[in-house]
């Protein structure tokens, strides 16, 4: 069955304290590599069969509607994905 | 289950108000109080009305009618669990196209009050701007918060003197509110800043706000709670207008009051 992937993140100039706790929380397991941590959200969207173009259209609606805040955060993949794919 | 079979029974016996017109006429006012699965703190919006002096109507978000309700208050919780993103699933409830829709009316719009949840669930239906994050601390904070009404045209504030101090209770863990630049400076320009933190900001709030107006001033959020500050023996330990007794602060019932009267008249 495909699958819709929309990945939703934190717009950069927003602060994201979430991921600066996780930033916070890794040299304490001793993972000093990175500079920063920042937590977005992923979808997947599952379809009956294909995918036609309007039903992409229709995930691109939900993503700016319902998915995301545009306020707040940036829409960064709608994509259809096949099966065992990530 | 719907909202109007829950009985809201007063606690307590509620004293005159002395901001009452005395003659009953504010009782004629009524003001609908949603429910959504995972409100909270409806039952002490509806308290708060009618220690107010007003008539509160219980309505369920699932209902298509209002209900010929004079004012909405959205009052706080997890709706939703704040699933998502909190308010961004209630905000799409049935009774919600009807609360904008109304509250979007120019001169005889609607008042509607949103009460941190209630302000998210605002903001999500692009009602007010701007949005709320998680606090900049993390912590879920639960404390009596002192604020000052920056705004005292609004449905909601006119009973208070512009620069007022109020001290009810604050508790959220999504309290953070941002917006871009031209959008705070909009709001600052025009006034539609009600509420400010003052003494310390405790979550990170740009610029310390705490409320906003929509630009006719009959939609207005905010995160701290006034509907836990309107009955003696209730409130928070502290008042901005002087010692009070043990949960004696009744600073929020300024906010009722002043829909009530502002319909009356």
């Amino acid at each position: 069955m495909p699958r819709i992937v929309v990945d939703v993140m934190p717009k950069p100039e927003i602060l994201d304290p979430q991921g600066k706790a996780i930033a916070g929380a890794l040299p304490r397991i001793g993972l000093t590599g990175f500079a920063g941590v920042r937590q977005g959200k992923r979808f997947e969207l599952t379809v009956d069969g294909e995918v036609p173009e309007e039903v992409l259209e229709q995930a691109r609606q939900a993503a700016s509607t319902l998915l995301s805040n545009p306020v707040i955060e940036d829409v960064t993949r709608v994509e259809v994905i096949e099966d065992g794919a990530q | 289950m719907t909202a109007s079979n829950v009985e809201t029974p007063l606690i307590g016996y509620p004293q005159p108000i002395a901001s009452d017109t005395g003659d009953g006429s504010l009782d004629g006012v009524r003001v609908g109080v949603v429910t959504f699965p995972g409100s909270l703190d409806d039952r002490d919006a509806v308290r708060a009305v009618r220690l107010a002096g007003g008539s509160a109507v219980a309505l369920w978000h699932d209902d298509h009618d209002l209900q010929g309700v004079d004012a909405v208050i959205i009052p706080g919780g997890f709706s939703y669990g704040d699933y998502l993103r909190a308010g961004a699933i209630s905000r799409f409830a049935p009774l919600m196209e009807q609360i904008i829709a109304a509250a979007s009316g120019g001169a005889q719009a609607l008042p509607v009050l949103g009460i941190c949840n209630g302000f998210q669930v605002l903001t999500e239906a692009h009602l007010l701007p701007g949005s709320m994050v998680k606090n900049n601390h993390l912590h879920f904070i639960c404390r009596d918060q002192r604020l000052r009404v920056e705004n005292a045209d609004t449905f909601w504030t006119s009973d208070y003197a512009p620069g007022e101090e109020i001290v009810i209770p604050l508790k959220n863990q999504d309290g953070q509110f941002v917006a871009d630049n031209r959008t705070l400076d909009e709001l600052e320009g025009e006034g539609r800043v009600v509420f400010r933190y003052v003494d310390e900001n405790p979550n990170g709030s740009r610029r310390d706000i705490a409320g906003i107006s929509n630009a006719a001033g009959n939609v207005v959020g905010l995160m701290p709670h006034p509907e836990h500050a309107v009955e003696a023996g209730f409130g928070p330990d502290s008042s901005a207008r002087g010692e009070v007794e043990v949960r004696g602060g009744t600073d929020g019932l300024g906010i009722f009051t002043s829909v009530l009267k502002k319909l009356v008249r």
